[in-house]
């Protein structure tokens, strides 16, 4: 059985990419076949957080118009057997991906045997990030705990409603995560930024992860390397318990609370 | 932390950010699949009601509620206080 997941969010640069590759990581490190796919035309990025984006030949659009087969266009990761990569097109023209060519590609990943094909939606609520959703049996709502993401989510969440084929076939709807990323405990703490119980009620969706805002991030995006892949990273670690999470296994909440520092810390430390 | 963020603490506004959305989120969502006249009647009321008392935008509250069948449209309005219209 393959399980398609879209990667979501309404507001741009919450952290939608930098999920998709962290999750398809996890997933893939356990031993399922896993293909992560850019949705975002024109934009091209998540290559670049993989760290493949000098063995790019064939992308997503020239599958669709035939230009070449699926196997050719997808990219094997160096670090991980069972993962693969399927490029956005650097096409200006936004209408290049059609429903229906979506459709096959998914048809012959999931004839091919993948267990979880992971979708990365464009920032908005346009053609790609429609696209992105639409054939989905999950969906995994990157949020950043401010109004503006929290309000815009709640906005992907009526879609996911009523704009992707479960809902148009009334069918068992799309299952809902809600993925809160780029968290400060400690500004959590002084009543600064919203908490994770906050956001919760508000947008009324179970939790399957809580990603710190980490350094750590960043470099991983420097290097090509997706941040789940650094162990050492708080950020790696709530990556790796959100998968866990997305498998069925029930996994306490990790990182809310600031890390207890010395006040000498407090006040020299960086 | 420095030296500096650590005595120039930031006012405490997460409540302020979560009453906000609660009543943001609740208004989207009661009209999300409702009739797409709904914007424009709530504009052309409040142009009504500015004929005779001057109220904000803010003022102006449209839920559709759905009740065993029927829908129900429901207007609230807070006027200004005395005095305070003009
Ligand atoms: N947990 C985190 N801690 C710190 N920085 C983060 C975290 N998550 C994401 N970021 C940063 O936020 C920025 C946006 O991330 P990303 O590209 O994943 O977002 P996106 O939602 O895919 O954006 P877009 O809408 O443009 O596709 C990047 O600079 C990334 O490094
Ligand atoms: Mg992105």
């Amino acid at each position: 059985m393959s399980e398609i997941i879209v990667v979501t969010s309404g507001k741009g640069g919450v952290g939608k990419t930098t999920t998709s590759a962290s999750i398809a990581c996890g997933l893939a490190r356990r031993g399922k076949r896993v293909a992560v796919l850019d949705f975002d035309v024109g934009l091209r990025n998540l290559d670049l957080v993989m760290g493949c984006e000098r063995r790019v030949v064939y992308d997503f659009v020239n599958v669709i118009n035939g230009d070449c087969t699926l196997k050719q266009a997808l990219i094997k990761d160096k670090r991980i057997d069972s993962l693969f990569v399927l490029a956005a097109s650097q096409t200006r023209d936004k209408e290049a991906l059609s429903r229906e060519g979506v459709r096959r590609v998914l048809d012959e990943l999931i004839a091919d045997g993948f267990d979880y094909i992971v979708c990365d939606s464009p920032a908005g609520i346009e053609k790609g990030a429609h696209l992105a959703m639409y054939f989905a049996d999950r969906a995994i709502v990157v949020v950043n705990p401010e109004v503006s993401s929290v309000r815009d989510s709640d906005r992907i969440l009526g879609l996911l409603a009523s704009k992707t084929e479960r809902a148009e076939k009334g069918e068992s709807p799309v299952k809902e995560h809600l993925l809160l990323t780029r968290y400060s405990p400690r500004r959590v703490g002084s009543g600064e930024m919203m908490s994770v119980d906050d956001v919760k009620e508000i947008l009324g969706i179970e939790v399957i992860g809580v990603i710190p805002e980490s350094p750590d991030v960043l470099s991983a995006s420097n290097a090509g390397t997706p941040v789940i892949l650094n162990s050492e990273s708080d950020a790696a670690m709530a990556y790796e318990d959100a998968v866990a999470r997305l498998l069925g296994d029930t996994v306490p909440l990790r990182f809310l609370e600031e890390r207890k520092r010395g006040f000498l810390a407090r006040v020299f430390g960086g | 932390m420095g030296l500096l963020a650590f005595f120039r603490r930031s006012p405490a506004t997460a409540s302020l950010a979560k009453e906000r959305l609660r009543i943001i989120v609740a208004q989207e969502r009661s009209t999300r699949d409702g009739p797409d006249y709904l914007p424009l009647l709530r504009r052309e009321l409040l142009e009504v009601i500015r004929k005779y008392v001057n109220v904000d935008p803010e003022a102006i509250q449209i839920n559709l509620e759905r009740e065993d069948g029927h829908e129900v449209l429901e207007l609230s309005v807070a006027l200004p206080e005395k005095g305070a219209a003009e």
